[in-house]
């Protein structure tokens, strides 16, 4: 497989340029794929049942676009997919893929699946152990860049520092890894303090910004293809995004192997195999809190564990396919954070969204009356036009409830720490040591 | 002075206001799409009228404004917004608005929590439905609201897409309903749509408030929301113009010089980039040289004046045009008619008829056959010969053109015809569904809305030089996709060719779903009068890269084919009725409920002359009497009166109640043995119908879900009005494992419907509602686990008593399975015996519920076969090895019945496939790859809440034709 060019679409875009790193340093060439434009969708509609769900079909289109475009050598590529379980019928894609391939009569090219809950059991792409570390090391480094990234680049005073701070990682984590560094303990901490550290020197001004949160089906809700650069279009309309991590739902994946076990009865062993991995990962995530926590006055990731509490009052967690009680957990604790402003982006008729997503909007607005949600449907047909207008009634609303708050919060004195849901508008202070 | 701008996806609108909130001036007019020109136009106008030269406030809203805003730098308010804010100015008792405009429907909640709601990707009933229905009607929107005053009765209209009220609609008109019900009707399911759509789980009480264009202007669609919502809405003053007010009302930023305002439109607006393909055709040479060789493909029409002798007739009653041909001995045509199907089908034939015989008494009809819709009730009305569907009739038409013809393709008003052809047996047949729908009815529709005939609209394409490249959706998304193209620049030429391209990609990737040219065949004709345009004609050559046969009767191709059929099955002489009898012809239709089952069909009693009368609407023979000898064996009937054979029995422990809907259709036997063990009486809510599902409308929240989850919210308000203080209904991830597939899940909306429900129907709170997470899979642990959860409400329940209900109710699931299984076997062994073919109806347990199933298993049984079902193969069924992972219980069956009809040349599947099922868009292709695999045909049944099963019909006739066909030819 070395000598093949292994083609990965894109999806977080930080966290993809990092996993591309270490996939090198084990010697194999990599490529995301970031081709967009109206043939990826093209080739997605003739090759996969367009009712299949959006990412799929970009997803396969983009791989299809990408193999016809001349770019590579067809007997020297492969395609590198993710494998997820469940009940979800996004745990189909790989096969999916391979099902198109054939009608181009590209079956020879091979499909990799990357399936980290099964140790490459199913007979998929073989994750070694250590490289599996690695993958998690990078995802603690792009969960920070992201979280960091969204939280100072509205707000920064020279245009494009932003960017240079997140690209100025990408480049140094590179280094470090080809030099077999940055994925210990200490080196992560060290890494992450001054990463925060660079963040929290970039300037930016004070600005009062409504704040939106963004969840949905995983792809959608990162990939710029997928969601038609939906963050790009909230921060020109002068917001400010929070996109929850990544670790947040490789937590949810293993958490649900406890909670099945919980539920239904099973293994004690695999249960208790799924506690150690969590226990793994929740070590990954506080470093990402402490270090936020310590280093600057940004808003840190909440602990799983409080997702997981968070998420009872509104639905239970045996509700696992897709992205499930997560999902519902992340849009209250984005407003309990003061993310208020909620868009849940699916692909058009998600399954588990129905539920999840627009399932539960009644309830959390019952709970938290302010919320202001706005569920978009991605799909080849839907246009940008008319997702971006329903956006802009949500940001009409989030905009009126700003001002109504500000007046409120105009008398009191500023309190930089934001406690509970009541005082949901911090207001920005500017610490450029 | 503010102004406000408001620019729909229609009309435009003004409105100026003074300092003190007067309006001084307003205005609306439909914008043609020409935004940026009549913007311009109307500011001028606003400029010499109020005399304004000094600097104005000015803001623009409006669906289409956006692009507007963008580019003359004027503040854009969203629509939604602006009204709430000019209604809280105008109307600050208002509680809840109601705003349907051109092409979207909004409710805005302003009390109790603010909370705007717009229409979501799906889009019926919005002013565009409106129009395209009253198209449909031939009859203005003004002219509709005027019938529907006098309605005697509603229809019921599938509200969710313009496509599929077209196709509820058309049938009623064919069959002869009144127009006024029909008009009525059309209001209701606009009504219906906007409940269902937007209120999602809010009721909608206090004081209302109407507007926009079709409220303003429709009082009768106004009556229609006050007598669904119970309630009296205002339509205020100026209601078309809120938008335009709140706009005003907004525009506080800095004051701008309209002048320079209306210089920025004029020079900005047609900046930008849209997605294009290439040209139809370079230069007219090329142009010349397509139309030469298409008009090679001739059937030659000889004079009747100089024919005297036999002569046999086929009729294509169409759904959007009638057409006629009379073809003598040697099949040329000597007379042909090709009219719009004005809802009157039985008057155009009479004209024609009496037109014919009038003019040719020396020329006699030996024979007839009718096809199409309206099929029945001309066959009725005139007694024609023969009655065929509409696939045969094609067939036979092109075969006269090509032989050797493998592949048709038919694009009509409105429907899609595909059919492969194999050993000269019509081998697989794709016919449009929902959301494929760009047929010529979508191209019509687009013309009349930007004031151009079809023809000339189509022809606007031809040297188009930059093609919109629309994609391939539906017409509601079709139009933002313009809309948008619009805002970049494109014009009515580009998108002229861009929506004939976009009609021949829909049928190429979303009803055909081909991935290139050779999965159609070499031979292909294409017909049909969306052909007639040679915009669409060359779209599709271009698209397929290959050269295609059109014929030059394209759009009589199915008339001419029912002629020939009539020709060659001529039995000297025609039933059809003779120019005496067409005196006396006498036509008239009544409405009607036949209430001889729960499913209540709205019959259309057609009587004619002689006391001869033609019932439709009906879903079943039962209305009509008929008898033919063959018993009808469906197992679908034999299953529901199995499952409602599980009474209530009074027990200790009062009454707990189950919700008949998704995965309780198979678990009834269990949890119903399990609780009347416990001592419960077990009350299962009653048989769906519409009104069940009407009652639970309210409480939906996402609208795209499928029909049978809808349906579940139904259930449960049934359920609470029979005062039963508990309900269970359990989230299930898991099902019980059959050993067929890798898992044995559930899909994810059957598993966890039930949260949503409680996140949902607020009265669930009230009483106990079990909905934890329960799995049978692991009888043990569910043991455990439902005892804590029954000992936690009452404290006298044993585990040593759940234990032993729990035996029981496994027995008693296992028991029905076993009944199921035996009864199947006994009707396939009927069916051997008796030489009859048989249809795995394929789906879901649940799909067992007449209400989902639209009664297409017995129509399956009218054509003469034994309808089975997967679970009732019983224990024979082999494990499949797929190519997609087989990991749900359900589905996993389905492979396997697939698989197991290989080696049986008499049986065949049939998939119901439930729309927005998301799981079926991969079952479905791997069924369709396993039953090709065997020879055998893949025939996939969308339902939704549609009544009409007319497309279902073609579809059903046209395979059971092809299994006699292929029967004949071995």
């Amino acid at each position: 497989m070395k000598d093949y060019t292994i083609l990965i679409p894109d999806m977080c875009s930080i966290h993809f340029t990092l996993f591309k790193y270490i996939f090198e340093e084990y010697g194999y060439k990599v490529e995301i794929l970031k081709n967009e434009g109206p043939s990826v969708v093209e080739e997605g509609l003739k090759y996969v049942h367009n009712d299949t769900c959006y990412p799929a079909l970009l997803v396969i289109g983009q791989m299809i676009d990408a193999l016809k475009s001349g770019k590579y050598d067809l007997n020297k590529v492969a395609l590198m997919m993710t494998q997820t379980g469940g009940g979800c019928r996004a745990s189909n894609y790989v096969y999916l893929i391979k099902k198109a391939l054939k009608k181009l009569n590209y079956d020879h090219i091979p499909v990799l699946a990357l399936d980290l809950g099964s140790l490459g059991r199913r007979g998929g792409f073989r994750l070694t152990l250590p490289m599996i570390t690695k993958l998690l090391v990078a995802v603690t480094y792009g969960d920070a860049l992201m979280l960091l990234n969204n939280q100072v680049l509205p707000y920064e005073v020279n245009k494009g520092e932003t960017q240079s701070v997140v690209d100025y990682w990408l480049e140094l984590l590179g280094k470090q890894f080809r030099a077999k560094k940055g994925y210990l303990k200490g080196e992560i901490k060290r890494n992450l303090q001054r990463i925060v550290q660079s963040f929290e020197k970039i300037p930016r001004l004070y600005e009062v910004k409504p704040k939106v949160g963004i969840v949905g089906e995983i792809y959608v809700k990162y990939s710029k293809l997928g969601n038609n650069h939906l963050e790009d279009f909230l921060v020109k309309e002068g917001c400010e995004v929070m996109v929850p991590g990544l670790m947040g739902f490789l937590m949810y994946s293993v958490n649900n192997r406890i909670e099945d076990v919980d539920i239904y009865g099973g293994s004690k062993i695999i249960r208790n195999a799924a506690a150690l991995i969590l226990k793994y990962l929740n070590m990954y995530e506080e470093m990402i809190i402490k270090a936020v926590k310590k280093f600057s006055s940004f808003k840190a990731p909440s602990p799983f564990p409080h997702l997981k509490s968070l998420a009872e009052e509104v639905i239970s967690r045996g509700c696992k396919m897709g992205e499930g009680w997560l999902l519902t957990a992340e849009i209250v604790d984005l407003i309990r954070s003061g993310y208020e402003n909620v868009v849940c982006a699916q692909p058009f008729g998600c399954l588990p969204n129905h539920i999840v997503g627009k399932g539960m909007i009644r309830k959390i607005k019952s709970i938290y009356p302010r919320a202001n949600i706005v569920p978009i449907d991605y799909d080849p047909g839907a246009t940008k036009v008319n997702q971006e207008n329903r956006l802009k009634l949500m940001l009409a609303v989030a905009r009126e409830n700003l001002g109504t708050e500000f007046n409120i919060l105009g008398e009191m004195k500023k309190s930089p720490e934001s406690k509970g849901y009541l005082s949901k508008l911090e207001l920005k202070t500017e610490k450029s040591k | 002075m503010r102004i406000g701008l408001d620019v729909g996806s229609t009309t435009l609108k003004a409105v100026v206001l003074d300092n003190d909130d007067n309006i001084v001036f307003k205005s609306y007019e439909r914008h043609y799409s020409k935004i940026a020109e009549k913007t311009v136009e109307l500011l001028k106008r606003i400029i010499e009228e109020l005399n304004i030269d000094d600097y104005v406030n000015i803001s623009v809203s409006g669906s289409a404004g956006m692009g507007l805003a963008e580019s003359s730098k004027i503040p854009f308010v969203q629509e939604v917004y602006a009204t709430r804010v000019a209604v809280g100015k105008f109307i600050p008792q208002a509680d809840i608005v109601i705003e349907l405009g051109g092409e979207d429907a909004k409710i805005l909640f302003l009390t109790n929590g603010l909370e705007v709601r717009m229409n979501g990707s799906c889009a019926g009933g919005t002013g565009a439905f409106i129009d395209q229905m009253s198209t449909l009607l031939n009859i203005s929107p003004d002219e509709m609201n005027e019938l529907a005053k006098s309605h005697e009765k509603i229809y019921t209209i599938a509200s969710r897409c313009g496509v599929f009220a077209k196709s509820d609609v058309q049938p009623l008109l064919n069959q002869g309903a009144k127009k006024e019900d029909v008009a009525a009707s059309i209001f209701y399911a606009v009504v219906n749509q906007t409940i269902a759509g937007l209120a999602q789980g809010r009721e909608l009480k206090g004081n209302m408030v109407y507007l926009g264009g079709p409220l303003t202007f429709l009082s009768e669609l106004r009556k229609s929301f006050d007598k669904s919502l119970n309630t009296r809405g205002i339509c205020p003053e100026n209601s078309l113009y809120y938008v335009a007010l709140g706009a005003a009302l907004m525009s506080q930023e800095e004051a701008q010089n309209l002048k320079s305002v209306i210089y920025r439109i004029e020079n900005n607006s047609y900046k930008g980039e849209f997605i294009s393909s290439s040209p139809l055709f370079a230069n007219q040479e090329e142009y010349k040289e397509f139309i030469h060789r298409h008009n090679s493909e001739r059937v030659l029409y000889k004079d009747p004046d100089e024919y005297n002798g036999s002569a046999y007739l086929g009729v294509d009653a169409g759904s959007t045009t009638v057409k006629a041909t009379i073809i003598d001995e040697d099949e040329n045509i000597i007379y042909s008619k090709y009219l719009p199907n004005s809802g009157n089908p039985v008057s155009i034939i009479k004209d024609f008829l009496i037109g014919f015989y009038d003019k040719y008494p020396n020329i006699t009809i030996k024979s007839s056959a009718v096809t199409g819709y309206g099929e029945e009730i001309i066959k009725n009305a005139f007694q024609i010969d023969y009655g065929i569907v509409e696939t045969i009739a094609h067939f036979t038409a092109a075969k006269k053109f090509k032989p050797d013809v493998d592949f048709i393709i038919d694009i009509g008003g409105q429907d899609i015809k595909c059919f492969k052809i194999k050993n000269g047996v019509i081998d697989n047949i794709f016919l449009n569904e929902a959301c494929s729908s760009g047929c010529g009815s979508f191209l019509q529709t687009f013309a009349g809305a930007l004031n151009y005939s079809i023809e000339d609209f189509a022809n606007l394409g031809l040297f188009a030089s930059k093609p919109v490249d629309l994609g391939s959706r539906c017409t509601v998304f079709m139009n933002s996709s313009v809309k948008q193209a619009q805002k970049y620049g494109a014009t009515i030429e580009d998108i002229s060719a861009g929506l004939s391209s976009s009609v021949v990609k829909n049928a190429l990737y979303k009803v055909i779903r081909a991935a290139s040219a050779d999965e159609l065949g070499e031979n292909i004709v294409v017909q049909g009068g969306t052909f007639l345009n040679d915009a669409v004609l060359r779209s599709f050559e271009m698209e397929i890269g290959r050269n295609v046969i059109r014929p030059n009767i394209a759009g009589l191709m199915g008339a001419y084919g029912a002629a020939i059929y009539s020709k060659n099955r001529s039995k000297g002489e025609s039933t059809i009725l003779n120019k005496e009898a067409l005196e006396s012809f006498y036509h008239e239709t009544s409405a009607s409920h036949c209430g001889l089952c729960s499913n209540n069909c709205s019959l259309t009693i057609n009587t004619f002359d002689n006391n001869r009368k033609f019932i439709s609407g009906n879903k079943c023979e039962r209305p009509l009497a008929k008898k033919n000898g063959v018993k009808q064996l469906s197992i679908y009937d034999y299953k529901l009166k199995l499952l409602d054979s599980y009474k209530p029995v009074k027990g200790p422990r009062g009454k707990i109640g189950l919700p008949m809907a998704l995965n309780m259709y198979e678990l009834l036997p269990f949890w119903y043995r399990f609780f009347t063990e416990l001592g419960f009486e077990v009350v299962k809510s009653p048989k769906s119908n519409r009104d069940l599902y009407l009652k639970g409308q309210y409480t939906i929240p996402s609208d795209t879900v499928c029909y049978p989850a809808k349906l579940v919210h139904g259930h449960i308000e049934s359920l609470l009005e029979e005062n039963v203080d508990t309900i269970f209904y359990p989230c299930m991830s898991y099902n019980l494992d059959e050993g067929l597939g890798d898992n044995h899940y559930n899909c994810p909306v059957v598993a966890y419907y039930p949260e949503l429900i409680a996140a949902n129907v607020e009265k669930v709170q009230s009483i106990n509602f079990i909905y934890d997470y329960l799995g049978l899979h692991r009888p043990k642990d569910f043991i455990k686990k439902i005892h804590g959860i029954l000992a936690n409400l009452y404290d006298d329940i044993s585990l040593e008593e759940v234990k032993k209900a729990t035996d029981k109710a496994f027995e008693e699931y296992n028991l029905y399975m076993e009944k199921v299984a035996n009864m199947g076997k006994h009707y396939i062994e009927y069916a051997n015996k008796n030489n009859l073919p048989i249809i795995i109806l394929a789906g879901r347990p649940y799909h067992v519920d007449p209400e989902i199933n639209n009664g297409i298993d017995k129509l399956i049984c009218q054509l003469g076969a034994v309808v089975i079902s997967e679970d009732s193969i019983g224990d024979n069924l082999p494990q499949v090895e797929t190519n997609v992972l087989n990991q749900w219980t359900y589905h996993a069956r389905l492979y396997s019945a697939a698989k197991y009809i290989e080696d049986k040349p008499n049986m065949n599947l049939v998939q119901l496939v439930s729309f927005g099922c998301g799981l079926d868009a991969i079952t479905s292709d791997e069924v369709m790859e396993i039953l090709e695999s065997e020879d055998k045909i893949y025939t996939q049944l969308k339902i939704d809440e549609i009544t009409n099963l007319g497309a279902v019909k073609i579809r059903l006739r046209s395979l059971m034709e092809a299994l006699n066909q292929g029967r004949e030819s071995k």
